[in-house]
């Protein structure tokens, strides 16, 4: 990190550890559990909340000094959206393809708290250059739990990472299954997310003592 | 916060002009766009109807659709009519293909002559009967579309879903559960329609109808796989008579 001064590069690294949007802030939650149950699903998850949270906290940030206070919520809501409508339409024009993937999580990008919360606590007062840094800082924060999640219930669902079966064909009885193993279809379900998560939690404020909150 | 941003005009006046810039932005957006979205959507119908009649790229595990550039020569190739069926009357059209489903069944509703595409195709000197249906998923729009013979056992089918849940009612559009459909009866043994139901007792190996009008649902989407066996009864149902006259 030589490009970007100490506290710059904390304002990426933070969120990744101890400053994680999931697992300490507790925010997007709804999304790690809804789209979790696929590995890659995850993935374009993370890369589109990467994108809409780096951009709209720069836009945020520009425009910090005019938002009206009493309706700046409705404003962030509006810059997200019209953010999220703008890709969607170029894709289904250029990359229908790939649109048609990403469809689902429109609207569930519009929804992520992350990205309300990122806009609200940081890009409202702090300059473009570092609401970016944040903006991308958290959204990979966030991309990690949520690919540690979908890795583990796609791996103990169905067996299969990105759609490959990797641990033999359940059908044919090969690989592990060939000893009895079976999928747990627990896996696929969103509670199991949330489970997931707080291993995740418990993992990291064990090592972490200093995240423990007192009583 | 500054004083100038907490009056009241201040903040209409930023609202209307928000709201000004970004319903422009957006609107000229989508109207630019307009025509590259709806070819890419024309073709992906024919992607759809070819994949169900079995023209495909498939690989060993996934579904993949002929690409887009050929999508038009191989319609033309292996769709032989359109017809549209609306009541007691069929005619041929060769835009039956665009025909909106949504729009048919929401004027059928409202008591008017709902008007059914039907697709025939040959391949292999095999000739398939692919008909449209849509219906209600968990969260949204799914829609398919089903070959059938002449008898109306089905022969391929592609569905298709605007925002099932990824990983679990997204699922139905792959070939896991699409490819389960081949080989299923529409009709019972006297030539009633029955449908095909997406159901769990698979496994049952008392459970006669696994083979013929069950297939295996999906853990985890029941809902979706209840809206699959919905579209198909309430859909599929409707083109009984037209198979009816293809016996005489």
């Amino acid at each position: 990190m030589g490009l970007l001064s100490k506290k710059d590069a904390k304002l990426i690294t933070d969120p990744l550890t101890d400053n994680n949007p999931i697992t300490i802030q507790v925010l997007g939650i709804c999304s790690a559990l809804a789209i979790t149950a696929e590995l890659k699903a995850s993935i374009v998850m993370s890369v589109s909340v990467l994108f809409v949270l780096g951009l709209g906290n720069v836009v945020i940030s520009l425009m910090r000094n005019i938002i009206p206070s009493k309706i700046r919520i409705i404003v962030q809501l509006i810059v997200v959206a019209t953010l999220v409508i703008i890709v969607d339409l170029v894709l289904k024009a250029f990359a229908y393809e790939l649109s048609k993937t990403l469809s689902v999580f429109v609207g569930l990008i519009i929804t992520n708290c992350i990205i309300m919360g990122r806009f609200e606590a940081f890009a409202l007062g702090n300059g473009p250059w570092k609401s970016f840094l944040d903006g991308v800082g958290n959204s990979l924060g966030y991309a990690v739990i949520l690919i540690i999640v979908g890795f583990f219930r796609e791996l103990l669902g169905s067996g299969t990472l990105l759609g490959i079966q990797v641990l033999g064909d359940p059908i044919e009885k090969t690989g592990l299954y060939a000893f009895g193993y079976e999928n747990n279809g627990f896996m696929l379900l969103s509670p199991m997310a949330l489970i997931v998560v707080g291993l995740i939690i418990w993992v990291q404020r064990s090592r972490n003592q200093a995240l423990i909150e007192e009583n | 916060m500054s004083k100038k941003t907490d009056s009241n005009s201040y903040t209409m006046i930023f609202a209307i002009g928000m709201v000004l810039v970004v319903g422009s932005l957006l609107a000229f957006l989508a109207s630019s766009l307009k025509p590259n979205i709806s070819e890419n959507k024309r073709i992906e119908k024919q992607q759809n109807i070819l994949y169900a009649m079995g023209v495909n790229e498939n690989d060993e595990s996934s579904a993949i659709f002929v690409s887009t550039s050929v999508a038009e020569q191989e319609f033309q190739k292996y769709i032989k009519k359109q017809l549209v069926i609306e009541g007691d009357n069929f005619s041929e059209d060769e835009k039956a293909y665009m025909i909106d489903v949504k729009k048919e069944k929401s004027k059928a509703k409202n008591g008017g002559t709902r008007k059914l595409p039907l697709f025939v195709g040959e391949k292999d000197g095999k000739t398939f009967y692919i008909a449209p249906i849509r219906g209600k998923g968990l969260w949204d729009a799914i829609w398919g579309y089903v070959a059938m013979d002449e008898n109306m056992i089905v022969q391929g089918a592609y569905f298709d879903h605007k925002g099932e849940t990824p990983g679990l009612g997204a699922n139905i559009k792959y070939r896991f559960f699409m490819d389960d459909f081949k080989g299923e009866h529409l009709l019972d043994a006297s030539g009633n329609f029955k449908g095909i139901r997406v159901a769990k007792g698979n496994n049952d190996p008392k459970n006669d109808e696994k083979t013929d009008y069950e297939v295996d649902a999906i853990a985890g989407a029941t809902i979706t796989g209840d809206g699959v066996s919905a579209m198909i009864k309430s859909d599929l149902k409707l083109y009984v008579d037209y198979f009816k006259t293809l016996k005489q």
